[in-house]
Order: C-alpha cells, then sequence, then structure tokens
C-alpha cells in the first residue's frame, strides 16, 4: 500500500517476485492499477487519500473477529495500559482527540494538540514538574535521569478494563466498518473483506505479514498517521520485530536514510536527537538533557549521546564548565522546513542559499518557489547537469513568457559541477538502514568536484575568514573542531585532484573514538557523559570499529543467502542488527513463536540470545529477568520486553507523546477532496495540519464543482524524481520522453478527450498542459454513492533536459503533515479539459 | 563444442522496468533512437516501439481489461532476438557476415555485413534493422563477447525478476516446463510455451513462456522460412536477394510489421471490451 | 581496493556436443550444424574493477566500475551483491551514462546579478566569492538572543537543501559546517 514497488524499487521488488514464486500472496492496494497491480495476486483500487479509512477498516476487523495476536498483543504492547480518565477520544468529541487548542498567531496551523491528558495512568501521583525541580539539583547526569523516572503504569492483563488502551483502542476504531470502508475509500465491501481474510490468517506463529510503503503513504496531511495505523495493526498481528513482517519503508535516494541519520534536516541532530530549541525548555544543557531524555529504555543514555556529539562539534573547546560549548550551539525558534523556508525566501526574509543535487524550481507549488528564488541575493547551486534551479533566472516559464525578466532579477547564481558516484568514495546508507562504502573509480571531469570537497574548501575558507574575531557570536565557528585535511604525506597519488577531505577523517568523528587516546569506540555502549567519548552519531557508533576496519566496506554475502541475514555486506545501524525489535521473533519465555519464524532465541545452555541476526536486546538479559521498580535505562524493563528504545519496553498502538495529532491515528479527508468525511462530519481535515498562507497557495473547498476531479502524482521506473539525473541521459529519455496524464476512457469520454490529445490540467494554483493517456488502468470510483474519477501524473518533467514537460508540481499546494511537514502531493484536486 | 546457449524469458514475471533495455545498450554502446528526444507512443508505456538495429530489447506492453474491470491484466514482455536453429537471416545472407556461433546463437559480423538488408526481410520476427551509426544489420549478439569470457549476457544479468533467464537450452527448457505445470496448477489455464520445441522454425534458442496468444505479443503463431515459402522462396535465397534488389524486401518487411503493428493497435483500441 | 577482472564463470562450458536443439532438422534439407567460433575482444578484459553502489533510489543496489587507462569504460550490477545479486532498474543500468555524457557540467557557471548570461568563472575564485557571500549575509542577519530573552546564537537567512543524493561523509560536514555557523535552515529531500 502507498508504494508501486515493482516501478520505483524494481530490484527489491525481485525479492517480490521470489517470494511469490514461493508461494506469498502479494495484494496491492493503491488508486492506480500499476505495474506492481499486474503482479499482485489481488489488485484492490481506493480513492487516493483514503488509507486510514481502509487499514482502520483492518485493524477493527482484526479486534472484532478475535483474529489478532493475543500472546503478542498482551505481553509484548502497550495494550494492557490504562490511560488517564481525562483522556477523551474523536468517539466523545465528533472527530478530534482532548487538548485541541488554538494555534498561536501567525502560525501555519490552526489549532494545535497538548497531549497533557493523552498519557498513562500512574499508580501513584506524579508530579513531572516537581520532579523536573528535584532533578535539576542533582549532581550528575546518570542521577538527574534518576529523580525523572516515574511510577510504573496502571495494568489490567486481562485487556477489560474501559480505559485500557485495547478497549480504548476497540472503541475508536468501531466506525471503521466494512461498509464505512467501501463508503469512504471506494473500495468494494467484498474485496476489502478479502483483504482482511488473508492478511489476518496470514499472520500469528506460524507465519506473518508484511507492508510496503513509500511516498502514497507519507505525502499527506496525514501521513505519520498513516504508516501509525499499520504499525498498530502489525501489533495487533503480532506482525513486528519478526521475519517476513515488519512496515518495510522504501525511501527515493540513495542515501536519504543516511542524510535523516546524519541529518542534514532542520529539526534534528545526529542520531534523532531534536535540534536545541528555544521554543521548549532548553535554556541550559541540563534543560535540554532534562526535557529530551526518557529515563526508562534505551534512551536513558541521551545524555552520552549529546555530550559526545557537542564534543565532535567543538573538540577541546567543549568542557564540562562551558556545558560542552551547549551555548554556542544553535538553537532553532520556529519551522524551518522546505516549505517554511521558501515561504520565508518569497517574502524576502532568506538572502543567500546552497543547493545540492536536489530542485526546488521543479517542487512543491514549484511557481512560487521559483518566485522565491528570485528574491535571493545569492544562490549557489552544486548538481551534475544544467537543472531548473540553476537556470530559473533565464529558462522558467515565468520568464520564457516574458512575465519577468532577467534583467530585473537581482540573484546572483553559481552553478558548481559535480562528481559522481564512481569518482568519489564515501557511504550511503539504504533504506534498510545498511551503511554501504563506494570506492572512487576515476577522477571527475574538468573542474567537476565532489561534495565533500566543496564544504570542506568552503569550510577551510571561513575558518580563516573569521580566525581573527573577538565576538562573542563567531566563538562557535572558530572553536568548530575541523580536522579532516589529510595527514601529511598520506594524500593519494593517483589522482589531479587537490583539497579533498580524508573521507575516513570524516567516518572516524561519526563512529567516534577516545577523547584522550584517539581510539576508535567499538560500540555506542562504550560512550560517556563527561566528555571523554567523541561522537557525532551513536546510531552509527560500531561502523569503524578498529584502524583499516570499515565495516561499511565488509562485502562477504552469506554462501547461498543462507541464513540470508547477510551479516557480512555492509553494516547495518545500530550493531549491525537487520531486524530491529527482533526479541519479538521469540515468545515471552524465549523460545521461537514457530520453527517456520525462528530468527532470535533464549539459548538457555549458553544463557544469551542466540539466532540468524545480532539480537536487538541485552545480550545475555533472560526471560525470566523482572524488571527493577524506579530504575533508569533497560534494568527498568523485564526480559519480555522487546522494545528497548520505548520507556516501558512495549509496542505502541497507544502513543501518549511523540505525535503532533492525536495518539491514535483517525481517518481525516485530505485538505483538498471532493467528498466530506464521511466518518466525522463536523471534522473535515486535520484539524493540526500545516497551510502555509500565500495567496498563489490557496486551496479548493470541500467538493468545489470547479475541481471534481481526485489528482494525485507519482514516479516512473524510467525516470527519477524531477529527472536532473535521467531526462539528460539518452538512455533514459527515451524511454518516457514526454509529461502525460493517466486517465479512464470513461471520463476521457465525458470530457471528449482522445489518447494522445493535449490536456489542460487545473488546480487551485494553476494550469499545465499534458498528453493524454487513456487507459482502462484508471477506473471511476463509487464514493458513497457518487462516481468519483481519479487522474495520476508523473512529476519527472522541467524545462531543462534532452526531453522536457511542464512541471506537475507547479499544480501541488504548500500544505503539511503537523509532524514532519511533508507537503500533499497524492490527493488533490482538479478539473482536466481537452486543449483547444 | 559448448552447449547450445539462450534465453527463457518468462513473461508471467516481468515487470516492465526496461532494465534488459538499458542493459543491453549500455553493454552494446548503443545510441537512443534520435538522441533520446522522441515523443510519446500513446501505446501505453511502450515508447521504444520496436526492435531495430539500435534496439534489441523491446518490452512490449498489452493492457487487457473489461469495460466493468472485473476483469483485468497488464501484460509485459521483453522481446528480443530468437536465435532461430532454421535461422532465415542466416539463410538469405550473401556476404556471410551471419554466423551461427559455437553456442548456437546466430551473430551478425558486423565487419562482414555490407547492409544488403536481405536479413531484415527475412526475419519472421521483424528482429534485424539497420544502425544508422554503423550502416549494417544489427541485432541481439546474445552477448557473443560476454558468453566467451563465461559472463551472463547483459539484459539477463540486469532483470530483477529473473523473467529473462540465460543458461544452456536443455536447461532452460526443464525450467520453463517446471513453471508452465506451476501457473497451470495456479489456474493459469492460459500460460503456454512458444518457440521451446522444434515446432517453430526448429527451436528457438531464445523462447518464451506466455499468458496469452502469440499474436497478443506480435508474434507469429506459425513463421515461415523464407525457403519454405511457395513462390517466392527461391527467390529468396542468397544470391537471388542481392539480385531481386532489396526495396522490395524491405517493402515486404515493412507490410508484414504494419499489418502486426495495425493487429496490436486495433486490439489496444478494443481491449476495453476484451474478456482478460 | 580495484582488483583485475576475473572471470566469473556462470557455468560449466563443457566440451559436450552440442545436439539438442539441433536433431531431427536436417530432415528439412536445411544443415544446420556449422559452428563457427569468432574471437571476440571484451572490452572490459583488462579492466580494473571498483565495487560501487548505485547512485538512484534506496535500495542500495551493487555495482562494478569497470576503468581501463582511468577513464570508466563500463558500469554494470554487481552479482556478489546479496541486496541486487547483478540485477540493476533501468536506471541503475544507465549510471554509465550519468558519468560519461556530453550534457554534463565541466566548468564553474556564475550569473552576475541582473546579468541574462552565464560567464565561466574559476573554480577557486568562485570559492573565494561564496566564502565571502556566506559571512557578509551571515554577519548581517545573526540574533544572539529573541527579544524573549531565549540565547538563539543562528540566522534563518541562509538555507542549506540537499543530501539525500549526497555521501553521508558529506552530509555530516555540510550540517556540522552549518551548525558551527548558526545556520538553522538545513534540509534535504527527506522531508519532500
Amino acid at each position: 500500500m502507498g508504494s508501486n514497488m515493482a516501478e520505483n524499487h524494481p530490484v527489491a521488488f525481485r525479492w517480490v517476485a521470489q517470494a511469490k514464486l514461493n508461494g506469498a500472496t502479494l495484494i496491492h492496494v493503491d488508486p492506480r492499477f500499476t505495474r506492481t497491480s499486474a503482479m499482485a495476486d489481488l489488485y484492490v483500487p481506493i480513492r487516493s487519500g483514503t488509507d486510514i479509512a481502509f487499514l482502520g477498516g483492518l485493524i477493527s476487523y482484526a479486534i472484532e473477529n478475535e483474529k489478532y495476536f493475543k500472546d503478542y498483543v498482551v505481553n509484548y504492547t502497550n495494550a494492557a495500559t490504562i490511560i488517564n480518565d481525562n483522556f477523551q477520544d474523536t468517539e466523545d468529541l465528533e472527530g478530534v482527540f482532548s487538548g485541541l487548542k488554538e494555534a498561536p498567531q501567525g502560525s501555519e496551523q490552526k489549532y494545535i494538540y497538548d497531549n497533557a491528558t493523552w498519557q498513562y495512568k500512574r499508580v501513584e501521583p506524579w508530579d513531572p514538574a516537581k520532579a523536573r525541580e528535584e532533578a535539576k539539583k542533582a549532581a550528575t547526569f546518570a542521577e538527574m535521569i534518576q529523580r525523572m523516572v516515574p511510577p510504573a503504569a496502571e495494568k489490567d492483563p486481562t485487556l477489560q478494563h474501559p480505559r485500557s488502551v485495547f478497549q480504548i483502542v476497540r472503541r475508536h476504531f468501531s466506525r471503521y466498518t466494512p461498509e464505512m470502508v467501501e463508503r469512504i475509500t471506494g473500495c468494494p465491501k467484498d474485496v476489502f473483506l478479502k483483504v482482511a481474510e488473508t492478511v489476518t490468517a496470514n499472520s500469528g506463529r506460524e507465519r506473518t505479514t508484511t507492508f510496503v510503503y513509500a511516498m502514497g503513504w507519507t505525502q499527506h496531511t496525514h501521513g505519520v498517521q498513516t504508516i501509525g495505523t499499520t504499525a498498530l495493526l502489525q501489533l495487533l498481528l503480532g506482525n513486528m520485530g519478526r521475519p517476513g513482517g515488519g512496515i518495510l519503508a522504501l525511501r527515493g535516494h540513495a542515501t536519504i536514510q543516511g542524510s535523516t541519520d546524519v541529518p542534514t534536516l532542520y529539526h534534528s541532530i545526529h542520531g534523532y536527537m531534536n535540534h536545541p530549541d528555544a521554543r521548549k525548555a532548553h535554556d541550559t544543557l541540563a534543560d535540554y538533557i532534562l526535557t529530551e531524555t526518557r529515563p526508562t529504555g534505551y534512551w536513558a543514555n541521551f545524555p552520552k549521546f549529546i555530550v559526545s556529539y557537542l564534543k565532535s562539534m567543538y573538540g577541546d573547546a567543549a568542557t564540562p564548565e562551558n556545558d560542552f560549548g551547549y551555548d554556542w550551539h544553535p538553537k532553532i525558534s520556529g519551522d524551518y522546513s522546505h516549505m517554511a523556508t521558501m515561504i520565508a525566501m518569497a517574502k524576502g526574509e532568506v538572502k543567500g542559499a546552497l543547493i545540492f543535487g536536489q530542485n526546488p524550481a521543479t517542487s512543491i507549488n514549484g511557481a512560487l518557489q521559483r518566485r522565491a528564488l528570485m528574491q535571493l541575493d545569492w544562490l549557489v547551486v552544486k548538481d551534475n547537469f544544467e537543472t531548473e534551479t540553476a537556470s530559473f533566472w533565464y529558462a522558467s516559464p515565468e520568464v520564457k513568457s516574458g512575465q519577468i525578466k532577467p534583467e530585473d532579477i537581482k540573484t546572483e547564481v553559481f552553478l558548481f559541477p559535480s562528481a559522481q558516484v564512481a569518482e568519489t568514495e564515501g557511504t550511503f546508507t539504504n533504506t534498510q538502514r545498511l551503511i554501504q562504502f563506494h570506492e572512487k573509480a576515476a577522477d571527475p571531469p574538468g573542474d567537476c568536484r565532489s561534495d565533500a570537497w566543496f564544504t570542506h574548501q568552503l569550510a577551510l575558507r571561513l575558518k580563516k575568514l573569521y580566525a581573527d574575531s573577538t565576538l562573542p557570536r563567531d566563538e562557535g565557528i572558530k572553536n568548530l573542531f575541523w580536522d579532516f585535511d589529510y595527514d601529511p604525506g598520506t594524500y593519494p597519488t593517483n589522482t589531479r585532484i587537490e583539497g579533498e577531505p580524508d573521507v575516513f577523517k570524516i567516518i572516524r568523528e561519526i563512529n567516534g573514538y577516545q577523547t584522550g587516546t584517539k581510539e576508535l569506540l567499538k560500540s555506542f555502549g562504550d560512550l560517556k557523559d563527561d566528555g571523554s567519548t567523541t561522537c557525532a552519531s551513536w546510531i552509527y557508533c560500531g561502523v569503524f570499529p578498529e584502524e583499516g576496519k570499515l565495516l561499511a566496506r565488509n562485502r562477504e554475502p552469506d554462501p547461498d543467502n543462507k541464513p540470508g541475514t547477510n551479516l557480512g555486506w555492509g553494516y547495518a545501524w545500530p550493531a549491525n542488527r537487520r531486524v530491529l525489535y527482533n526479541r519479538a521473533s521469540a515468545d515471552p519465555d524465549g523460545n521461537p513463536w514457530s520453527e517456520r519464524k525462528k530468527y532470535i532465541w533464549w539459548d538457555a545452555g549458553q544463557k544469551k540470545w542466540v539466532g540468524y541476526d545480532v539480537p536487538d536486546f541485552a545480550a545475555t538479559k533472560a526471560p525470566d529477568t523482572p524488571a527493577k521498580p524506579g530504575a533508569t535505562g533497560l534494568d527498568a524493563h523485564d526480559g519480555k520486553s522487546p522494545f528497548i528504545m520505548m520507556p516501558d519496553g512495549k509496542g505502541w498502538l497507544f502513543v501518549p507523546t511523540g505525535l503532533a495529532d492525536g495518539p491514535l491515528p483517525t481517518h481525516y479527508e485530505p485538505m483538498e477532496s471532493p467528498v466530506v468525511n464521511l466518518l466525522y462530519p463536523k471534522q473535515q481535515h486535520n484539524p493540526v495540519a500545516k497551510h502555509w498562507q500565500h495567496e498563489e497557495n490557496q486551496l479548493a473547498q470541500v467538493g468545489d464543482p470547479n475541481f471534481p476531479i481526485v489528482l494525485t502524482t507519482y514516479r516512473l521506473t524510467e525516470h527519477h524524481l524531477a529527472g536532473a539525473m535521467t531526462r539528460w541521459l539518452p538512455w533514459l529519455a527515451e524511454l518516457q520522453p514526454e509529461l502525460f496524464i493517466e486517465m479512464s476512457p470513461e471520463l476521457a469520454e465525458e470530457k471528449g478527450i482522445k489518447n494522445l490529445d493535449l490536456v489542460k490540467i487545473t488546480t487551485k494554483r494553476r494550469s499545465i498542459v499534458a498528453k493524454a493517456l487513456v487507459t482502462p488502468r484508471l477506473r471511476p470510483l463509487m464514493i458513497d454513492g457518487k462516481v468519483v474519477h481519479q487522474v495520476g501524473m508523473p512529476w519527472h518533467w522541467g524545462y531543462m533536459g534532452i526531453v522536457t514537460g511542464d512541471i506537475v508540481n507547479d499544480l501541488t499546494a504548500m500544505v503539511g503533515d503537523p509532524n514532519v511537514s511533508i507537503h500533499e502531493s497524492k490527493a488533490l484536486c482538479c478539473n482536466v479539459e481537452k486543449l483547444q | 563444442m559448448p552447449e547450445p546457449m539462450g534465453f527463457f524469458t518468462d513473461t508471467s514475471v516481468c515487470i516492465g522496468c526496461k532494465a534488459c533495455e538499458v542493459a543491453c545498450k549500455a553493454w552494446n554502446q548503443l545510441p537512443a533512437r534520435n538522441g533520446g528526444k522522441v515523443t510519446l507512443s500513446g501505446v501505453s508505456y511502450d515508447n521504444t516501439v520496436a526492435l531495430s538495429g539500435i534496439q534489441w530489447r523491446h518490452v512490449k506492453f498489452i493492457e487487457q481489461f473489461s469495460p466493468d474491470r472485473s476483469t483485468g491484466r497488464w501484460l509485459m514482455m521483453s522481446d528480443v532476438c530468437k536465435h532461430c536453429v532454421q535461422a532465415a537471416c542466416l539463410e538469405v545472407c550473401p556476404t556471410g557476415a551471419i554466423i551461427r556461433t559455437e553456442f548456437d546463437t546466430v551473430v551478425i559480423q558486423s565487419d562482414v555485413c555490407n547492409g544488403c538488408r536481405a536479413c531484415i526481410a527475412a526475419c519472421p520476427f521483424g528482429v534485424i534493422e539497420i544502425n544508422p551509426e554503423t550502416n549494417t544489420a544489427m541485432k541481439c549478439t546474445l552477448c557473443y563477447d560476454r558468453m566467451q569470457a563465461g559472463m551472463v549476457p547483459a539484459c539477463a544479468q540486469a532483470c530483477p525478476t529473473q523473467s529473462i533467464q540465460f543458461g544452456p537450452i536443455s536447461e532452460l527448457r526443464q525450467r520453463a516446463q517446471a513453471r508452465l505445470e506451476q501457473l497451470q496448477a495456479q489456474g493459469v489455464t492460459q500460460a503456454r510455451l512458444y518457440g521451446h520445441d522444434e515446432s517453430i522454425l526448429g527451436g528457438l534458442n531464445s523462447f518464451y513462456l506466455l499468458l496469452d496468444e502469440p499474436e497478443v505479443y506480435g508474434l507469429p503463431s506459425n513463421p515461415q522460412l523464407p525457403s519454405q515459402k511457395a513462390a517466392p522462396a527461391s527467390a529468396l535465397s542468397a544470391a537471388g536477394a542481392v539480385a531481386l534488389g532489396l526495396l522490395g524486401l524491405a517493402g515486404l518487411r515493412k507490410q508484414r510489421m504494419d499489418r502486426l503493428a495495425a493487429e496490436e493497435r486495433e486490439r489496444r483500441q478494443q481491449a476495453p471490451e476484451t474478456e482478460g | 581496493m580495484a582488483v583485475v577482472l576475473s572471470r566469473r564463470r556462470f557455468l560449466k562450458v563443457s566440451g559436450a556436443a552440442a545436439g539438442t536443439a539441433v536433431g531431427g532438422l536436417l530432415g528439412l534439407g536445411i544443415d544446420v550444424r556449422p559452428k563457427q567460433v569468432r574471437a571476440q575482444q571484451l572490452r572490459i578484459q583488462n579492466a580494473q574493477v571498483f565495487p560501487s553502489v548505485c547512485p538512484y533510489c534506496a535500495v542500495g543496489c551493487g555495482t562494478l566500475v569497470h576503468v581501463v587507462d582511468g577513464q570508466i569504460v563500463n558500469i554494470e550490477g554487481n552479482p556478489k551483491s546479496p541486496i541486487n545479486m547483478g540485477n540493476l532498474c533501468p536506471k541503475g543500468a544507465a549510471t554509465y551514462q550519468l558519468h560519461v555524457n556530453p550534457n554534463r557540467l565541466t566548468k564553474v557557471l556564475h550569473r552576475p546579478p541582473n546579468a541574462t548570461q552565464w560567464e565561466v568563472v574559476d573554480l577557486d575564485w568562485a570559492m573565494d566569492r561564496v566564502a565571502e557571500l556566506v559571512k557578509k549575509t551571515r554577519d548581517e542577519t545573526f540574533v544572539e538572543t529573541l527579544p524573549n530573552g531565549k540565547r538563539v546564537m543562528h540566522t534563518t537567512a541562509i538555507f542549506s537543501l540537499g543530501g539525500a543524493t549526497i555521501d553521508n561523509e558529506w552530509n555530516h560536514i555540510q550540517q556540522k559546517l552549518m551548525r558551527g555557523l548558526g545556520i538553522v535552515r538545513i534540509e534535504n529531500q527527506a522531508r519532500i
């Protein structure tokens, strides 16, 4: 669901094809019949943007028909936990949860949630604010965390308590009947039931089911909750932490996982630590640690992670006396995500931009982003080919049409040519968290340089420019530890390029080392919170355990692919574990749930966990180990709690903290929809969704007759993203040369459109033109007794390259998920007409 | 001599990704048509349209849906030279440029070919065309160079779903039979093999598992050798081909391809009415 | 890490006589038996091979890059990789053309404010100029403390975008340099 795997991840699909040959059943739930659907045993059409309704239906089916995996649910999830008396569900409040309040003025949100009422009920009263005051007086970070440990949560292992998570979940999803699923999604009831029967029958001790998703789930104003719905379902069915189970995110770029782990993202610093934030109680390092540390579960080690990170930033200048340089580290004070930044840029608030291998001129509400670029004083683009972003000032539709003249665009633009993958060395992290090293094969041509060269050279220049400053604000850059030049005599001799940084020195810093001896760290278990260890990324710690032994460079596959975990190929963070939370592959007593699904188990003789993978659990912690009351870290968990990162060691069906839009997923319509929310008619959209206000970023009203058709955007096998890496390649250009819009024969007939006709597509933002590809692979759906048409457009084209075409993202709107600010381009409203 | 080698293309697992097309071009350094600047064909996801002197692999897409979508299939098939045991191209080649290799495959030697086009007209599958860069007839070599070095042909190596399988013909035939039986046991009654035995041109060393009639995929049910055709057969002998003049032959080929294309177009337009 | 290409044997090309496909054809009057052997020069015969990773999607397919005399001559799937077993998709199969491509840029281009054309400029000059611009904008827009007294030590006037297509090592030094300068608008494709 939400993934067109055969088209967008064809080589990963090889394993699906193989599983099918071995008897697996493949179901594809998608608005369009794609090359994945063509391979599926069952194709299930749904209206774009209604996945939560469909998945919610599966949850309700599993619960009401007692087809959940009870032993797993009782022991490994928070189903038994009791929630506070003052929590109110969407069932009580007609579509919203308790805690909804108006957002501050000028925000991109109308409402936000306060999650105070969503919390676990504790066995004795607990005042977090008071605990925090006490904790601040502690002498060490460890003691500080100790004082933050809350009393245990109330539980009912019979799952009958009306305020138990299980009963709250059951009530919450009771509306998601097969009939309701059909009315909302357009999927016929009998087809839905077939899916429900197949998925539940294929889950349990002997069998597992996996869900595979991609942008079809994430690019919505309820994207995070869609994945949350699946997490909930997979926990109910006992499919998490087990072979053949899980939820597989198919990510889109070579190291999009790596660039999230090693985050070139505004909201987070290394290893999923929240960025210091002036809107939170983050004033000092102690405040930051108190706010961010979960005292029970593995995250209790947070102080070690952040202190080792600050040491990597500021080196010897980071000392306990100066809070390890915490004050020099910038704090965020707003949403600086992509869309928010482009809106700020359009208003003239952003003056300069450095853009590497990304192409915002073709991104969400593209015309608005191009207009934003025109407000910059300077723009640096580094890429392989001349992209739309580099050339907006002379080649964009606005300039070509004469609307704007290049002479009136003030932006100073640089375009630096890049080295390509085979011309550099370094690591990518793939979609399964596998870090792989690629070797440098040849020098890049001309003035093409690696991106690392660029940033290193820029840093050396800036360090020099600031060297003599005495301003306090410049202490951060002056103290920034920058030791990436090759050591004397070690620079490679087989290259004409000068000034590259030493990639292995960078990996050293990511992996971490003993501050004093510089000895590489073997594991994140070695990290300390006193400055004696330096480590940028605690989750990558272990990838480079000793000199000359970079595990990302491991290239020893399992012989004949047995057992197939291939622990000798690359390195998967954390600790080379291939399946996360794999303790759940064994039953509470530590035995495999079944011989067929054997993966990790407790070996009583050896007194340790063994199996085909690296156990994602304390290696020698026996299944019968009791939890230590009042303890921090993993000692707070018993030997039957597989979810070691969670404070209670359990998989969360109900999510008390961490989500901006409710502790449980709820079906809301996309921001643009042809129909009202049939589930909760009083709450059309996600109440806390983001919408950036701008005159060029307006939305169609619900059921607007001018925009009656659902439009979804997508990718094709033959191109990559906006085409910068494919539309300049003749071999790929010829495979999909022109922009098209896929529509059903029924809609084409209604609109008088024939195959290959030029069609004008209009949204509330603007219009573009594409050729019609009339195909029965698209079909009209019956939504609550009314025909709704869907059309689809691949978004690979732009105005540069061998093959060009209109920019599909000129149609999309800057609206976002409240948790992660991802946009909603998978479901919007449009009209189509034949171009006269 | 080594065993006969070839391809078994199992169309039931083809995902239409076209990796075979690109891997072939990359290894054999073949150019894109018009430098890649072409137009949308409008025939499903097929934009490379046909096999040619620069297109040695070609993925076909066939959409079959009932009007109410209660049934529907999207068939895909990677087409390629069949490396016929009775190879018409080899039979008519006046210069001896076309050879049968030690792997029982059929290869055009570019440096011997004089571009006479006899083979183009003779091929019953429309496989061969002139490569405009060399002005010689070209087609799949089954990666003769890679085979000699003990390597898998580029397309078969790239194919993510093992739709294109490479190996000794005898082994491939066994695999194909087993796969056919598996599909038929699953109720896929329309599954069939094409070219796996001697009934078609003595056997195709690139043979197929299809999910419908061969014609649905643009493959002739009963292709003929020029030497077995009645009147023109003698005229189509190697020497005769040169004498006849090549326009006529090219015309014959064109007629046949036009007919196939027209049939396919027609089928496409009727597709919504076709029971899948 | 380069190794000289070794022949990867796909099967034992035995000396057994051919026959399966040939039998019974002589009756048709066609002699299909003659087999010609023509030695083919493998164009990667003497290449150095470098293991690499496909730069497109996040599956992480292993590739092999063949280099002759310092020039990339071929890129194909690595049969040893347990991820792809030598397979590639059309994009991965086209990686060679991503590198060896006449459309590729090889010089730094600069467009001064309000100009109508690119100019080719010197790499060093361009780097110096970018450093000056970053410093100028940062210094003009840096905020130490918000009006509410909260310390922020940042500038929101510079945007760093990209990273999902670029090595982890670059991501590390880029975010480090940006955060070292107090630049907080840092984004990549992971959100978009």
